[in-house]
């Protein structure tokens, strides 16, 4: 990303994306106190939401369930039509966002043209999904105690059990855990409204009969070049995802893709342990530890640019350095388009390969290029790799991912070039992915001992009694 | 202060549950704060089949440890038995003493922080809690690490990204 590019990212505002967000921060308003007990102001948000929709083809529908709700009626599918409403705001503002950093670097995207068939699920289990969504709707988060939050415990273990109902199941889990933490929500002083908000009108949309769409795409071979890996955490799950340019072996453009790898975990398995959760993908995770490249034969990529990863089609490639691979291939490789269902601002993690910059460390770490600061989110570098803000503030060239997230756009480092103590020094988030290289790291590894080990030994003794 | 609380209510990704701090599981293999109590599972010493489950409540500070078989621990003579010092050694180190104090409503000093001095400050009696179903929270625990992996992308994860705390 060159300062031009940053300075093109940056300026004025886009048009209609704060109204639109105001729309949606009068629902996550209604989230908050519940629809039970609207009121008048809370009423005319809704509303307001609703007519934002008029002219799409949710709009008659929305405006009957604002006014449904409005009158106390708290139906489940008035529910799901503004939360469906909802999430086409944010559509909308994720469209904008991505179209504007997508002219700013010049990076050229597919066109979603696939029309997913969804995917068969069992209903019995979503239902109860389902109710429970419109129990915490009807309650709002401030009403929300130990006994509403502990009611989801069974449809969560019940959709965990199901492995095509992975993408709900740890949401949902996700979602409980920090509900759980904040009990009784009435005392805290301050609620993620947005951030609840998100992950409940997700999970109503995906718990829809038909709402989970099946994995579409199509064959591809050829040599992956991978840009770095991106970690995502909750108590009781871990997902790698791999940026990478995949080279199709029968030619054509290259490809931003991503490979997601995800395993179920427990709180007390964090920090470089939660590799070891993921051993069912050794080549993948070599490439990463290795810094090499991957040969890939025949494998699924859906439309939306994530390869279905399946370890015995890689085998390990030559050595690739991610920096050489952003320089080279990063400006000309065809960006995938953004499913439907995942038009959300949050989802927004372009690659760019940032250098030349000046670091800034009064309030957090920022990069000047010169056309403007770039905030860097020194809270996404994750606890299992290398990566620390010292290093960051050390650095010279950085592999990251472009995000937006509260109003602002930031950085998210994948990988640092430094220069510390006067030596080069190169760190990136998937070195560890072999166990820890840093012999800090190692030593805490050894002193905490091998949590992954430890548990499984509990479940295989006291498990199957 | 208000632009930074607006932020922090506006952003998708605001952390609300701090990641734990890593620590040994061999001798307390399960400790969580819910429910209204510090709960968990101690490994026997003597016996590997065996495991107390042990508890603390928040505010009423009562307490209890049995086996999980439900047999009272031996080791209870109206104090706190050595799982139960074990348990508040564990969530201190897990949590950080200050959440663990603020959790079941014990005032410490700032100087004397530590899992010997929470202990000391409980003011609870023996009582009677459900170890069935603290050790079927501790089993369903566990069977997160049965679940396969996957393969296939979960876009809901990004909501969710990992973070740098435990450092
Ligand atoms: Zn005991």
């Amino acid at each position: 990303m060159l300062a031009v590019q940053l300075a093109e990212l940056l300026e004025g505002d886009a048009p209609g994306a704060a109204e639109a967000l105001d729309l949606v921060a009068g629902f996550d308003d209604a989230l908050v106190h519940g629809f039970a007990r609207l009121g008048e102001e809370r009423a005319l948000a809704l509303t307001a939401l609703a007519g934002a929709l008029a002219g799409t083809p949710l709009g008659p529908r929305a405006g009957e369930a604002a006014g449904k709700l409005a009158a106390g009626s708290v139906a489940e599918e008035h529910l799901t039509v503004l939360a469906g409403g909802r999430a086409a705001l944010l559509g909308a503002v994720h469209d904008d966002l991505l179209a504007r950093l997508d002219t700013a670097l010049g990076r050229t995207r597919e066109t979603w043209d696939a029309a997913p068939a969804p995917a068969p699920v069992p209903d019995n289990l979503l239902s109860g999904c389902r109710s429970w969504l419109h129990e915490l709707a009807i309650t709002g988060w401030r009403g929300v105690d130990h006994d509403l939050v502990s009611s989801a415990a069974q449809v969560i273990e019940a959709l965990l059990a199901e492995p095509a109902l992975r993408r709900p199941a740890v949401l949902l889990d996700g979602l409980a855990a920090e509900l759980r933490a904040s009990c009784p929500v009435a005392t805290m002083d301050r609620l993620p409204a947005r951030r609840w908000a998100d992950l409940w009108t997700r999970a109503l949309l995906l718990a829809r009969p038909g709402g989970l769409p099946a994995a579409s795409g199509r064959s591809v071979s050829g040599r992956l070049l991978i840009l770095g890996a991106d970690v995502h955490e909750h108590g009781t799950a871990v997902q790698i995802q791999v940026h990478g340019i995949l080279e199709p072996a029968r030619g054509g453009p290259a490809l931003l893709v991503r490979a997601g790898v995800a395993a179920a975990k427990v709180d007390t398995i964090v920090g470089p342990a939660v590799w070891r959760l993921l051993g069912a993908f050794p080549v993948l995770l070599g490439a990463l530890a290795e810094r090499r490249s991957l040969e890939i034969n025949d494998m699924l990529l859906l439309h939306g640019g994530d390869l279905v990863w399946h370890d015995g089609r890689a085998r390990p490639g030559e050595p690739a350095d991610p920096f050489a691979t952003a320089r080279v291939l990063l400006a000309g490789a065809l960006a995938p388009a953004a499913p439907p269902l995942d038009r959300h601002p949050v989802r927004i993690a372009e690659p760019v390969l940032v250098e030349g910059y000046k670091t800034v460390t009064d309030h957090g770490i920022t990069l000047d290029l010169g056309g403007g600061t770039l905030a860097v989110d020194v809270d996404r570098l994750p606890a299992c790799g290398p990566l620390t803000p010292e290093l960051v503030a050390a650095s010279t060239a950085c592999v990251g991912l472009v995000r937006w997230d509260a109003g602002r756009w930031l950085l998210q480092p994948l990988a640092v070039q430094a220069t510390v103590k006067r030596k080069p020094v190169e760190a990136h988030n998937g070195d560890w992915a072999l166990g820890p290289t840093d012999p800090k790291a190692v030593k805490a590894e050894a002193r905490a001992g091998d949590a992954v080990a430890v548990l499984r030994e509990r479940a295989g003794r006291l498990l199957r009694r | 202060m208000n632009a930074e609380r607006a932020a922090w209510e506006r952003s998708s990704v605001t952390r609300v549950v701090s990641p734990v701090q890593p620590r040994k599981l061999a001798k307390v293999p399960f400790v969580e704060l819910a429910d209204g109590r510090l709960q968990g599972v101690v490994s026997s010493g003597s016996d590997i089949e065996r495991v107390y489950v042990s508890s603390i409540g928040a505010g009423t500070h009562g307490f209890s440890c049995s086996t999980n078989n439900n047999r009272p621990c031996g080791g209870l003579h109206g104090s706190p038995c050595k799982h139960l010092r074990a348990l508040v050694d564990e969530a201190v180190l897990q949590y950080g003493v200050h959440r663990v104090a603020r959790y079941l409503r014990v005032d410490i000093d700032e100087d004397t922080a530590s899992g010997a001095a929470l202990v000391s400050r409980l003011n609870g009696s023996l009582a009677p809690t459900p170890a069935a179903m603290v050790f079927s929270r501790f089993l369903r625990h566990l069977a997160y690490l049965e679940l396969p992996p996957s393969a296939e992308p979960i876009a809901e994860l990004h909501w969710f990204p990992a973070t740098g705390a435990v450092r």
